[in-house]
């Protein structure tokens, strides 16, 4: 069943603000391999003229997983998330995310086509941060696998 | 962070090689919040006509940004990245897992300071990311 068009332009915001915690940025850059101190030890953070810790460059991908569960739940749109694949993902920094950010983020569906009986939904999650500054616009393509009666 | 001076087009980084086993698919999907059972349950990645567990795609998209991130020398110098997901990295239960190889060459300097960087990652042979760049702001 194909997805409908007239939800394009819809946006959905995700439920409550995300606080950036230290052990979360830690706990993302190790499942990364990644031991760069400036993820790990506040001190190397600082030194290098960060508030606190930096957050790895994809790490955005938690809060627009958290929005896209707001998408997945509206029973009107219908999406099937267990057909859901990972098309492509971009992440545009206007300034790099720290421990102690209180960011919000909202999930804009930008695109809905059909394609070889996939349908291809293209979200777009801006998150800011308290003072409603953008911090980061991450997009992404979800192909959502059509059945065999769609082919 | 790397100056931009030492920097030119055609530079190579410094290469990747990682192992991923099922354990790592585990942390990063709690690291993540992805919980989704094809990237954990091979009865699951299999009913869905997939030929076991595959790594999250996000997965392989942080070991791409971590192989520039370090080169960089600052994760702050990664301004934006961007990359098409075109073939799983299937992780087998046995031995080492699956091998993810990265490698990236600086391709593009621009006015502003930043430069682009086109990253390759392969598993078992084959390319499995698609137009995978990170737009890097070197120091001054």
């Amino acid at each position: 069943m194909a997805l409908d068009t007239a939800f394009i332009g819809r946006s959905y915001p995700a439920v409550g603000s995300y606080q950036v915690g230290r052990e979360k940025i830690r706990e993302f850059a190790a499942a990364l391999g990644d031991h760069d101190p400036l993820y790990h030890d506040r001190d190397a953070a600082r030194a290098a003229g960060h508030p606190d810790l930096i957050a790895p460059p994809t790490f955005a991908i938690i809060l627009s997983i958290r929005a896209q569960e707001q998408l997945a739940g509206d029973p009107e749109l219908g999406l099937d998330y267990s057909r859901v694949v990972h098309g492509d993902q971009s992440f545009t920094h206007h300034r790099p995310i720290h421990a102690g950010d209180e960011l919000a983020a909202t999930l804009h569906v930008d695109g809905i086509r059909t394609m070889g009986g996939n349908d291809m939904l293209t979200v777009r999650c801006e998150i800011t941060d308290e003072a409603g500054e953008p911090v980061t616009t991450a997009r992404s393509l979800l192909v959502v696998r059509g059945g065999e009666e769609d082919r | 962070m790397l100056r931009r001076e030492g920097v030119t087009a055609g530079d190579e980084l410094p290469p990747l090689q990682v192992h991923l086993t099922r354990a790592e698919l585990v942390r990063y999907a709690g690291a993540s919040g992805d919980f989704n059972p094809i990237h954990w349950n091979e009865r699951v990645a299999r009913e869905v006509g997939l030929p076991d567990v595959i790594a999250h795609g996000m997965l392989t998209m942080g070991l791409a940004t971590r192989l520039v991130s370090t080169w960089a020398g600052d994760p702050a110098a990664v301004v934006a990245c961007s990359v098409r997901f075109t073939r799983p990295v299937v992780v087998p239960d046995e031995g080492d897992g699956a091998l993810v190889e990265l490698s990236g060459k600086v391709t593009e300097q621009h006015d502003d300071g930043t430069v682009l960087v086109a990253i390759t990652a392969r598993s078992c042979g084959q390319t499995v990311l698609g137009k995978a760049t990170a737009t890097v702001a070197l120091g001054s």
